[in-house]
C-alpha cells in the first residue's frame, strides 16, 4: 500500500531508478516494458525502433557509437500529408537557396542538433539517399545545408526522410519569409584583417626612424617608406575606419556627440597632420598611430560582439506559425500557404495543429490549448459556430473552421501592428558613453584651442603643433574600450551563466532598472513538471497495480491532464486495456484486467455513476477524479510548482525594486502567489497580451525602468515595450518571443545576483575612464607644449589602450568570481 | 643599400598574399562557425558497406 496523501509528488523517484530500468537503445528514455525489441536492444516506443532500423539499414550505426543514447524520440503515427504543402512550388522556391533543373540547395534549421553524432548522422545523409550529394551542418546555428539532385529526389521526400530518423526540420512562416543573409561579423572580420595588415607593415616601415639615430638613415629611405605608409593608411581610412566616420555624421546630423565623433575628430587629425609632414617633408607622421588605433577599435567592436548564433533576439508570431494548412475544395483536401487565406475559406486543423487565423468552428466541438497565447494552462472546449482566434493548438479530434480574418488582421498577429514593434521605441546607442564623449569632446576641444592660442602670438608653428597634438593624443581609444571590453566581457560571463544578453546595451540598460514584472505561468512556475496529487475519498488508498493501470489508461489520451498523470505516476505500462472510450472534453475509460476505470471530470463522473458516494471534496483549481467498478476512489489534483530558489529571489529583489505580476491566468492561485510575494505587491490576473503592454507603458510613463520576465507569445508585446524583456525557457533552443536576453529557467534564482553584477560592471566602466584619463593628462602635459614625437605617440597610446583593456577585463572577471557568477 | 627597395616590396608582397588569404577565408565561410569542424575531423569516414541487420 502506498500513502500517496503523504507522499504528494508521485512523480518522484523517476530518476533515481534509472539503474535498474529498461533504457531506450534510440533515445535514451526510460522503457514502459521490453516487449519492443530488436535482438538486445530495447525501445521505449515503435518510433524509435523504426528510426533504429532506418539507420541500421544504411549502414550508419555507427551513430549509436560516438555518443550514447544519443537519439531523438520517434514520433508514432506522423500524418501522412503533413509536409504536402512542400509540393507547392512556389513554396518550395521561397525555401531553396539555389536551384536550377537538377540540382537544389537548401539550408535547414534543425532544432534537434544536440551532439557530435548528430552532426556525423546528418553529414552522412548520402548513405540513407543516392541522390543527396553533400551536407553540412553547422552545430552553432544547429542547421544543416544540403545540396541535393532535384531531378531524383522532391524536397518533400528530403524533409520526410529527415523526419523519419527524427530531425524534422523547422519550417515555419519566418523560415520562407526571411533569406540567410551572410553575418554581419564577416564584413567585421574583413575590416580587422585589412586594419592589421596596414598596421604591421606601417609599424614596421616606422621602425627604423624610431631606432637610427639622426642621420643614420638616408633621407630618400624615410621618404620611400612614409609614402608606403600613406598608401598602406589609405585602406584603413576607406574601409577599415569607415564605419566610425558613419556614425560619427550620423550623430551630428542629429545634434548629438556620440563617442564617434570625438574618435573621428582625433583619426582625421592624426591622418592629417601625418599627410601634411610627409608631403611638405617635414616629419614621418602618426600612421602607425592611426593604422593601430584602428586595430584595437576594431578588436574592442569584435570582443564585444559575442553573438550566440542558434538563438535569435528577434522572433515574432512568424516563426511559431506554421507555412500551410489543409483547405477544403471541392469536397478534397489541399495544403495552402497560410498567407493564402481568404475570408470564408474552410480549413481542417489536426490534433497538436495550429489555428492559423481568426475562424468560426464547424464541427460540433473542439478542445484548443492557448497556453502559448494566453497563458491559461487548460483547454478549452468550444462549440459549434463559437469564434475562435488565431495562435490556439488543437487537441484531440479534428476540426472544421471557416476563416473569419485573414492571417496578418487576427487578433493575434495584430498584436505586432502595435506602436512598440515598428517604431524604435528604444535607442540603442549607449548612454554612458554618449553622456561622457559630450563633455570629453567639448573639454578636449577647449584644452586644445587654449594651447593654440596661447601658442600663437610666440610661435606660429608651435601654436600649430600644439593643437593638433592635443587632438591627437586625447583621441579616446582607452575611452571607447573600455565599454566594449568591460560590458562585452560581462556579456560572456553572463552567458556562461546561462543569462545571454543580446548585446552590450542589454547590460547597461540592466543596471538602470527600478522595477521588475513577472509573468507566472511558464516564468515562476515550470510548464513541464508540475506535480500532481492524488487525493482519496475512501480509507484504502490506490494499490501500485491500480496506479499502474490508471496510467495505462491516461496514457491513450492525448488530453494534456492525462498526460500529466501519465508522465508522473511510476510503473510500466504493460496491461492490456480493452473497450476504451474517451469523450471529447469531459473523460476516458476502459477496463483493465477485469477492472472498470473511469477517469474524467467531476460532471461526467456524476452523470455515469450518479452522486458521490460522501460529500468529500472540496477541490480547488483543476483536478481529474478517478472511479474503479463504478466507485469513486478519489481525485488527482495539479499544482503548479514554482521554480526552485523563487522565495528567496524575490525577497532578495523587493528591497531595491518595484515587484509586480502580470498574469494570463484567472486569479485562482491568488493566494498562493500573495504567499510567495507578500501583501503588498501589485498582482493582476487575466490580463490580455495588450493589458501587459498597456501597464509597462504607464509604468514609463511614470518615470519607472521597467524589467519584464515572460516566456510566451502573450507577453511578447510586454517584452518588446519594456526596457529589458527577458524571456524565460527551459531550452534555451526552443521557441522564445522577441527579447533582449534569454534566461534558462532553472536559473532564475540568481537573478538578483545578475543585476548585482551589472551595477558593478558600470562602475567598472567609470573607473576605466578614470583611468584613462590619466593617461590622457599625463599626454596633454607634453601636447600642449607642442612636444608630441611620433615615437612617443605611438608607445603612450597602445600602452593606455593596453592598461584599459586588460583593466577592463581582469576586474569584471573578478567581479563576477566574488558574485558567484561564475565559478 | 638600393636592395632594401627590392626586399621592402617583396615583404609587402608576401603580407599582401597573406592578406588575400585571409579575405578569401573569411569570404569562403571559414570564420563563420569555428565549432563544427572541430567535431568533423574527430570522426572517421564511414567506409564499411551497409550492415547486415542484426537479426
Amino acid at each position: 500500500m502506498l500513502e500517496f496523501d503523504k507522499a504528494p509528488h508521485i512523480g518522484m523517484g523517476m530518476d533515481q531508478r534509472n539503474s535498474d530500468k529498461l533504457i531506450c537503445f534510440h533515445c535514451g528514455e526510460v522503457c514502459d516494458n521490453d516487449d519492443i525489441r530488436i535482438e538486445d536492444k530495447i525501445f521505449c516506443c515503435q518510433g524509435c525502433r523504426i528510426v533504429y532500423e532506418i539507420i541500421a539499414e544504411s549502414g550508419l550505426d555507427s551513430y549509436y557509437d560516438i555518443e550514447n543514447k544519443p537519439g531523438i524520440k520517434g514520433l508514432e503515427d506522423v500524418p501522412q500529408n503533413k509536409f504536402a504543402y512542400l509540393d507547392d512550388a512556389q513554396i518550395t522556391d521561397k525555401l531553396l537557396d539555389f536551384q536550377d533543373e537538377n540540382t537544389g540547395t537548401v539550408t535547414f534549421s534543425i532544432p534537434q542538433i544536440h551532439c557530435s553524432a548528430c552532426i556525423w548522422l546528418l553529414e552522412n545523409l548520402h548513405k540513407f539517399h543516392p541522390a543527396i550529394r553533400s551536407s553540412k551542418v553547422n552545430f552553432l546555428k544547429k542547421e544543416a545545408f544540403i545540396v541535393f539532385s532535384r531531378d531524383q529526389l522532391s524536397l518533400r521526400r528530403l524533409v520526410e526522410m529527415l523526419a523519419s530518423i527524427g530531425y524534422a526540420p523547422d519550417i515555419n512562416l519566418q523560415s520562407i519569409e526571411q533569406k540567410n543573409t551572410p553575418s554581419a561579423s564577416r564584413k567585421l572580420w574583413l575590416k580587422l584583417g585589412v586594419a592589421g595588415f596596414a598596421f604591421g607593415n606601417v609599424m614596421l616601415l616606422s621602425f627604423p626612424e624610431y631606432l637610427a639615430g639622426e642621420g643614420e638613415i638616408e633621407p630618400y629611405f624615410l621618404q620611400f617608406f612614409s609614402y608606403l605608409n600613406i598608401l598602406l593608411s589609405l585602406p584603413v581610412l576607406l574601409y577599415s575606419a569607415s564605419d566610425y566616420f558613419r556614425s560619427a555624421w550620423v550623430g551630428l546630423r542629429k545634434n548629438m556627440i556620440n563617442m564617434d565623433v570625438p574618435i573621428s575628430l582625433g583619426m582625421l587629425v592624426l591622418l592629417g597632420r601625418s599627410y601634411w609632414e610627409i608631403f611638405t617633408d617635414t616629419g614621418t607622421g602618426y600612421l602607425d598611430s592611426f593604422t593601430g588605433l584602428v586595430f584595437f577599435l576594431l578588436i574592442g567592436k569584435l570582443f564585444q560582439q559575442k553573438t550566440y548564433d542558434s538563438l535569435s533576439f528577434e522572433r515574432d508570431y512568424k516563426s511559431y506559425f506554421p507555412i500551410s494548412t489543409t483547405l477544403i475544395k471541392d469536397g478534397g483536401e489541399e495544403a495552402i500557404s497560410i498567407s493564402k487565406l481568404k475570408v470564408g475559406d474552410r480549413i481542417i486543423v489536426r490534433n497538436r495543429e495550429l489555428i492559423p487565423a481568426d475562424a468560426t468552428l464547424l464541427s460540433p466541438s473542439a478542445q484548443i490549448d492557448y497556453s502559448f497565447v494566453t497563458g491559461e494552462s487548460r483547454l478549452v472546449t468550444k462549440k459549434s459556430s463559437d469564434f475562435i482566434y488565431a495562435g490556439g493548438r488543437l487537441a484531440g479530434m479534428a476540426a472544421e473552421f471557416e476563416i473569419n480574418e485573414e492571417v496578418s488582421q487576427s487578433y493575434l498577429t495584430r498584436l505586432w501592428n502595435h506602436d512598440s514593434f515598428t517604431e524604435h521605441a528604444r535607442s540603442t546607442v549607449s548612454t554612458i558613453s554618449d553622456t561622457v564623449s559630450r563633455y570629453f569632446t567639448y573639454i578636449v576641444f577647449s584644452i586644445a584651442l587654449i594651447a593654440g592660442l596661447f601658442w600663437l602670438p610666440r610661435d606660429m608653428v608651435v601654436a600649430w603643433d600644439a593643437f593638433t597634438a592635443v587632438l591627437i593624443i586625447a583621441c579616446p581609444c582607452a575611452l571607447a574600450l573600455s565599454i566594449p571590453f568591460t560590458l562585452g566581457n560581462a556579456l560572456r560571463l553572463l552567458g556562461r551563466s546561462s543569462f545571454i544578453a543580446k548585446n552590450i546595451e542589454t547590460i547597461e540598460n540592466l543596471a538602470g532598472i527600478d522595477m521588475i514584472i513577472f509573468d507566472k505561468t511558464g516564468t515562476l512556475t515550470m510548464q513541464s513538471s508540475d506535480a500532481v496529487i492524488f487525493h482519496s475519498f475512501t480509507d484504502e488508498s490506490l494499490t501500485q497495480k491500480e496506479m499502474r493501470q490508471i496510467k495505462t489508461l491516461a496514457r491513450q489520451s492525448t488530453h494534456p491532464l492525462s498526460y500529466r498523470i501519465y508522465q508522473n505516476t511510476v510503473g510500466n505500462v504493460s496491461d492490456k486495456l480493452v473497450s476504451y472510450e474517451e469523450v471529447e472534453g469531459a473523460g476516458i475509460s476502459g477496463e483493465i484486467e477485469g477492472k472498470k476505470y473511469q477517469l474524467g471530470s467531476k460532471q461526467w463522473l456524476i452523470s455515469k455513476i450518479g452522486s458521490f458516494a460522501n460529500g468529500l471534496d472540496s477541490s480547488v483549481g483543476s483536478s481529474t477524479y478517478v472511479a474503479i467498478d463504478g466507485k469513486i476512489r478519489g481525485r488527482f489534483e495539479f499544482k503548479n510548482t514554482f521554480r526552485p530558489g523563487l522565495e528567496k529571489t524575490i525577497s532578495e529583489l523587493e528591497h531595491n525594486y518595484t515587484i509586480a505580476l502580470l498574469s494570463g491566468d484567472s486569479d485562482h492561485e491568488r493566494e498562493q502567489l500573495q504567499e510567495l510575494f507578500g501583501t503588498d505587491k501589485e498582482l493582476r490576473f487575466e490580463q490580455s497580451p495588450a493589458d501587459k503592454l498597456e501597464y509597462i507603458l504607464e509604468k514609463q510613463r511614470q518615470g519607472k525602468n521597467v524589467l519584464m520576465i515572460g516566456d510566451g507569445l502573450n507577453d511578447a508585446g510586454a517584452l518588446k515595450q519594456s526596457d529589458v524583456g527577458v524571456a524565460i525557457s527551459d531550452d534555451i533552443s526552443a521557441f522564445s518571443p522577441a527579447c533582449d536576453a534569454i534566461l534558462v529557467g532553472n536559473r532564475l534564482h540568481n537573478f538578483s545576483r545578475f543585476l548585482n553584477f551589472s551595477q558593478s560592471c558600470i562602475k567598472i566602466v567609470y573607473l576605466s575612464f578614470i583611468l584613462s584619463f590619466i593617461y590622457n593628462i599625463v599626454g596633454f602635459f607634453f601636447a600642449v607644449q607642442g612636444l608630441l614625437s611620433p615615437l612617443f605617440a605611438a608607445i603612450l597610446m597602445p600602452l593606455s589602450s593596453i592598461t584599459v583593456v586588460s583593466f577592463a577585463t581582469l576586474a569584471t572577471t573578478m567581479q563576477a568570481r566574488r558574485k558567484g557568477i561564475i565559478g | 643599400m638600393t636592395i632594401i627597395f627590392l626586399l621592402i616590396s617583396i615583404s609587402l608582397l608576401l603580407a599582401l598574399g597573406f592578406l588575400v588569404a585571409f579575405i578569401w577565408a573569411v569570404k569562403s565561410g571559414q570564420f563563420d562557425d569555428a565549432y563544427t569542424p572541430s567535431v568533423r575531423m574527430l570522426m572517421d569516414d564511414v567506409t564499411h558497406k551497409p550492415k547486415r541487420m542484426e537479426k
